[in-house]
């Protein structure tokens, strides 16, 4: 086992964590300031792919078909959230959750009437190979993309978040609804809004990933559940929390995927390690999230005071 | 209460045996056929392929099988083996179907075949087909029109032998299917396993298992990651720029029609093997790919192949017993001697009535109208069989 080997699997961790986050920030402000289970986030992520492969396909452009994919995905999350969404604030979770639940598989068929049950979006041809970051230590030019677009996000976010007035409305609510409300925020409005931010960035991620990624009806679902472990670890409705908590459980997957059998290899009899390895790199995350609410059952960023 | 209930089975048995000996000695006016398959949610390309080959077989006999009216039941047990199960109880109780067919997945087939061999109906499996019920679990009433679950990975370690590889790094789910499958590619490859890797079932992301496999420096990669998990790991494979280092080499699923679809280019120069291609060169499977591409607008799969020679399959044998098909015994014969045209080429039954025949290699190319598909390479086996069969005690 090489340097080079424990710094690509590092950048596989930050890679996958930035990928999570993008789904995990939207969701933890949905979560957070909505008080709001949206289990249907993942179905905003399925349709993000989908409207990029068929914006690329129309376009012949990657960058202009996930350019289009971004803001019609957001319209449409805006759409839902004024039509349906919006009825279920008052509504006790378990409501919400049924109701989000009948969406995904309202949404699912629909992506299949429209689309098929799968579309194809090709990489990019200029970046469909690995590049030569170090000597000998050559990674896909596509995931450092993903990096790149990750880290703007997050930058991007920092700033809405912290410098403007819409992200003062943001945290306000999240730490503090009624207060908020009583100092005359425009809360239905401020909730649009943000849903539709939520929206804009599951389609960042799902137009990102569909070169990677199997494009089909019910991608959303395996993913949302990371997203879940996600916000919980980083602490509901912090964006903060978020970051760290998507880069945390990317890179702890990662690594726990890539050298948990080969670290029980060293010291366990290689049939035990065989099993025992896989078995316990595939619920590395579920046990950081059990660590992490005994100790912090807010999470490590509360976002609520 | 128990002899009450006796009584009452006895009953029901002798009225049975009175409503069954008049009926089976003449022709019935239709054949009835149980369907039921996996048609919605993720999963449902599979068995819409395969209910859309068999519906067009039935179709291209002018709606009938084997000389008598073809009456095709069909329903959707959504991924669910309780409902697959609530659909055999009904096709096979309710409706007294002849025939019954359609599960994709093992599993759910599994929890609803026990119906069909309660009730002596037969099942004629147009994908599973489990190691268990072609060994010690064989039954009368089980025939496969598909290929046994290892086959695919036998042929496939047979092409890593006959290729002279001399490391080939292998990765498959961790769960028994994915054993299995790496078990079955063992069985034939001579050469040296570089790693064998068990990832979670349904994982999106293999970064870090790509990371490994370059660093391995093996010849070859044997991939078993059915649905989703095959098109994740492929794009990743190719985006990671793997595919110019070593040779992919998949089951022949995990680069068909349907996965073409949504993979693209990424697939180009992969090998796999199967039990049929779009190109095999006979008059049934010329006829096939021709009626299905006018029928559906796109080129079928091997699924698709699968559910057209189950429908041929029972059309053959409903033919040889004159319509007689409540003589459940001569149907089980007719079956059993499979006097059809495969679109596969030669097919014959073992004695555990899972198919002995070929299995041929392909590569994804481009074919003359710039379309991927599979190309047919050679044949890795003839006339092949299972390893279970031994452990079969039927006649």
């Amino acid at each position: 086992m090489s340097w080079i080997l424990i710094v690509e699997q590092l950048l596989n961790g930050l890679q996958f964590g930035l990928m999570l986050f993008l789904l995990a920030a939207g969701l933890t402000l949905v979560f957070g300031i909505m008080d709001m289970i949206n289990l249907a986030h993942g179905s905003l992520y399925m349709l993000g792919a989908f409207l990029a492969a068929w914006f690329v396909q129309l376009t012949g452009s990657f960058i202009a078909g996930v350019l289009l994919a971004i803001p019609a995905t957001a319209a449409l999350g805006m759409l839902l959230e004024l039509t349906l969404l919006r009825k279920l604030y008052a509504r006790d979770h378990l409501s919400q959750v049924l109701a989000t639940f009948a969406l995904i598989l309202i949404l699912n068929e629909a992506v299949r009437l429209v689309w098929g049950s799968d579309a194809s979006l090709p990489l990019p041809m200029a970046l469909s190979g690995p590049v030569e970051l170090l000597p000998g230590l050559f990674y896909p030019a596509y995931r450092l993309l993903i990096i790149g677009v990750g880290l703007a996000v997050a930058v991007f976010l920092y700033l809405l978040i912290l410098k403007t007035r819409i992200g003062m409305l943001v945290r306000a609510g999240a730490s503090n609804r009624e207060m908020a409300l009583a100092m005359g925020v425009n809360i239905p409005g401020l909730f649009t809004i943000v849903f539709g931010i939520g929206a804009a960035l599951c389609a960042v991620a799902g137009a990102l990933l569909a070169p990677l990624f199997a494009v089909q009806v019910g991608m959303g679902e395996n993913i949302l559940i990371l997203a879940f472990v996600v916000v919980v670890i980083g602490g509901i409705g912090s964006i903060r929390g978020a970051l760290v908590g998507s880069l945390v459980v990317g890179i702890v997957d990662t690594i726990g995927r890539a050298f948990l059998p080969i670290a029980f290899g060293a010291f366990l009899p290689p049939q035990f390690a065989s099993a025992a390895g896989p078995a316990i790199a595939s619920v590395a995350i579920y046990l950081l999230m059990a660590i992490v609410l005994f100790f912090r059952p807010q999470g490590l960023f509360p976002a609520r005071g | 209460m128990k002899r009450k209930a006796i009584a009452v089975s006895a009953i029901s048995a002798a009225f049975t045996a009175l409503l069954a000996v008049p009926l089976a000695s003449q022709a019935a006016d239709k054949v009835r056929i149980g369907f039921a398959s996996t048609l919605s949610g993720p999963s449902a390309a599979l068995g819409v392929d395969i209910r859309d080959a068999f519906q067009l077989a039935v179709k291209m006999n002018g709606g009938k099988l084997g000389g008598l009216p073809a009456e095709v039941l069909i329903g959707d047990d959504q991924f669910k083996p309780e409902v697959g199960r609530q659909l055999a109880e009904k096709y096979v109780k309710l409706d007294k179907v002849h025939f019954l067919t359609g599960y994709v997945f093992s599993n759910i087939m599994l929890a609803a075949v026990p119906v069909a061999f309660e009730n002596k109906t037969i099942y004629v499996s147009p994908n599973a087909a489990p190691s268990p019920l072609a060994g010690k679990q064989c039954n009368p009433y089980f025939f496969v029109a598909s290929w046994p679950n290892d086959a695919y990975h036998e042929a496939a370690g047979q092409h890593a032998t006959n290729k002279g590889y001399k490391s080939v790094y292998m990765m498959a789910p961790n769960y028994q299917a994915g054993k299995d499958s790496l078990a079955g590619f063992k069985r034939f490859y001579k050469g040296d396993v570089s790693n064998e890797v068990y990832t979670k079932l349904g994982q999106l992301d293999y970064s870090a298992e790509l990371a490994q496999v370059r660093a391995s420096k093996a010849e070859a990669m044997y991939i078993f990651l059915p649905g989703g998990m095959g098109i994740n790991f492929i794009k990743q494979f190719v985006a990671a720029g793997l595919s110019r280092e070593m040779q992919l080499i998949t089951p022949g699923f995990s680069s068909d029609q349907d996965v073409i679809r949504p993979v693209g280019d990424a697939l180009l120069g992969t090998f796999d093997t199967a039990h049929w291609a779009l190109d095999l060169d006979n008059p049934a499977n010329k006829k096939f790919v021709a009626a299905f591409e006018k029928e559906y607008k796109r080129l079928p799969s091997l699924f698709a192949a699968q559910g057209y020679d189950t429908a041929l399959l029972i059309d053959a044998a409903v033919r040889d017993v004159k319509g007689k098909v409540e003589d459940v015994e001569a149907v089980r014969k007719a079956l059993r001697a499979a006097k059809f045209e495969s679109v596969r080429g030669p097919f014959k039954f073992n004695k555990n009535q899972y198919p002995i025949q070929n299995y041929y290699l392909r590569v994804v190319a481009k074919d003359s109208q710039g379309r991927l598909v599979n190309k047919t390479m050679g044949t890795v086996f003839k006339d092949h069989g299972d390893a279970y069969v031994q452990e079969c005690q039927m006649k």
